[in-house]
């Protein structure tokens, strides 16, 4: 209201402030504390759920989500890759591939035979235009599961794009960009499969 | 309803002030980040619109609580914190206990801190009224606020993509899979409908509409302003 009020005992201002952000500090801290271990289970029941829709259920025998190991990707970042291994061959991997969306990062997991066929992409995270963006989603459109089946030479390499850079995917009505950056993610995760195919497949 | 208690409070008035009279979005023009952002179908305006509800319900409620503590120098981040806080606990909770709607409402939550309606509401009703009417406030301001985005959704949805409420048993559970319906032929949308510019025109036509409802009506039509009381 008036400089007086300021300027004549600000103390109790900067106290009730205080006393504000502490209080709701607190809550916060306390409710973080109560969800954080059942956040922390529903992400890992997330990664399970994934891994089991990119690699299916009759191609292995182990635990997916224990059964990891880490190599090195192309930009020198370590990738995680879940191996599925039935009667002690790996039957099939599923690790997670990233491309550059509308609005940021578009996480995706993916699941790739022995051979280098892709058995299944599925978005993970991503923050996408609601509606336009996120048909990448199962859920919402079957666009994303066109790509089963396909490997590093089905379509060709200079095809393993949209149909607007002259590819063979379809792109959406009204987004390019986002199956634009899913398509690279994929045909990058896929070179990546054949950079450390005998890594990947071969059993300790 | 509660006639005997207007000598105090209108309930009522709270209640059409925030579905009509002076509608967050259509009176005040308020909220216009959210409303633009998320109204390109009309799920996303209903998600959107339920989940800034709830917080705009429990930001009132503890700021009339706590009124006779803010001094008028510090109110401003004090109302701020509270809105975060409220935000943040609810996208915690939802995370961790509601994690199916989670995914879904997920995206629209953190967009709740963006949003001006929920502060000037506090500062406009909360900051002065006791916690019963501004529970009220903040809950109706939220109905009001949750109506008109689902219009402006649906507008553009119908324009741009030919469906009505798409998607919506996601959001509300399997059992609402008859709200979705395809009214036009695939492909036959206008896409600029669902882009930004179709947000601003779908929200200049309706607000267009409502005041020629009003005036039909015989209402006077005036700029309410985010501090006028209700």
């Amino acid at each position: 209201m008036t400089t007086d009020a300021v300027t004549g005992r600000p103390h109790i201002h900067a106290l009730i402030l205080g006393g504000f952000c502490l209080g709701f500090g607190l809550l916060l801290a306390l409710t973080y504390m109560v969800t954080s271990d059942a956040i922390r289970q529903r992400a890992d029941d997330d990664k399970q759920n994934s891994l089991s829709q990119v690699i299916p259920p009759g191609l292995h025998d182990n635990n997916l989500v224990a059964d990891a190991v880490t190599v090195g990707g192309a930009d020198g970042k370590p990738v995680t890759v879940y191996r599925a291994t039935k009667a002690q061959r790996v039957t099939a991997v599923a690790y997670e591939i990233a491309g550059s969306g509308y609005a940021g990062e578009v996480k995706l997991m993916l699941g790739v035979d022995a051979e280098g066929r892709i058995l299944g992409v599925r978005a993970i995270a991503h923050k996408e235009t609601p509606g336009l963006g996120d048909k990448i989603e199962p859920a919402k459109t079957d666009w994303i599961t066109r790509f089963t089946g396909r490997s590093l030479g089905d379509p060709p390499a200079d095809k393993w794009k949209v149909k607007k850079d002259g590819g063979v995917f379809d792109q959406f009505s009204g987004a390019t960009i986002t199956p634009r950056g899913v398509v690279g993610a994929i045909r990058g995760g896929l070179e990546f499969f054949a950079a450390h195919k005998a890594q990947l497949v071969e059993v300790q | 309803m509660a006639a005997e208690e207007t000598a105090t409070t209108d309930y009522g008035r709270i209640v059409r002030d925030g579905l009509w009279d002076n509608n967050g979005v259509f009176c005040m023009i308020l909220g216009m980040c959210p409303t633009m952002a998320m109204t390109t179908s009309a799920t996303n305006g209903l998600g959107m619109g339920l989940a800034t509800a709830v917080v705009m319900a429990a930001s009132s409620l503890l700021v009339a609580t706590f009124r006779g503590w803010i001094t008028q120098e510090v109110r401003i981040p004090v109302y701020i914190l509270i809105v975060a806080a409220m935000v943040t606990l609810v996208d915690l909770v939802m995370n961790a206990w509601m994690h199916e709607l989670y995914k879904v409402l997920g995206l629209f939550i953190p967009l709740i801190v963006s949003n001006c309606l929920p502060l000037a509401r506090l500062e406009a009703f909360a900051a002065r009224e006791p916690v019963l009417p501004s529970l009220l406030d903040g809950l109706f301001m939220g109905i009001g606020f949750t109506l008109s985005l689902t219009v402006i959704g649906a507008v553009r949805e119908i324009i741009g993509s030919g469906t009505l409420f798409a998607d919506a048993s996601l959001l509300l559970g399997p059992a609402f899979k008859f709200m979705e319906l395809r009214v036009l032929p695939a492909d036959t949308g206008i896409l600029m409908a669902v882009l930004p510019p179709g947000g601003f025109l779908a929200t200049g036509m309706l607000l267009a509409g409502k005041r020629l409802l009003d005036l039909r009506a015989g209402k006077a039509i005036a700029m309410a302003g985010a501090h006028s009381v209700g």
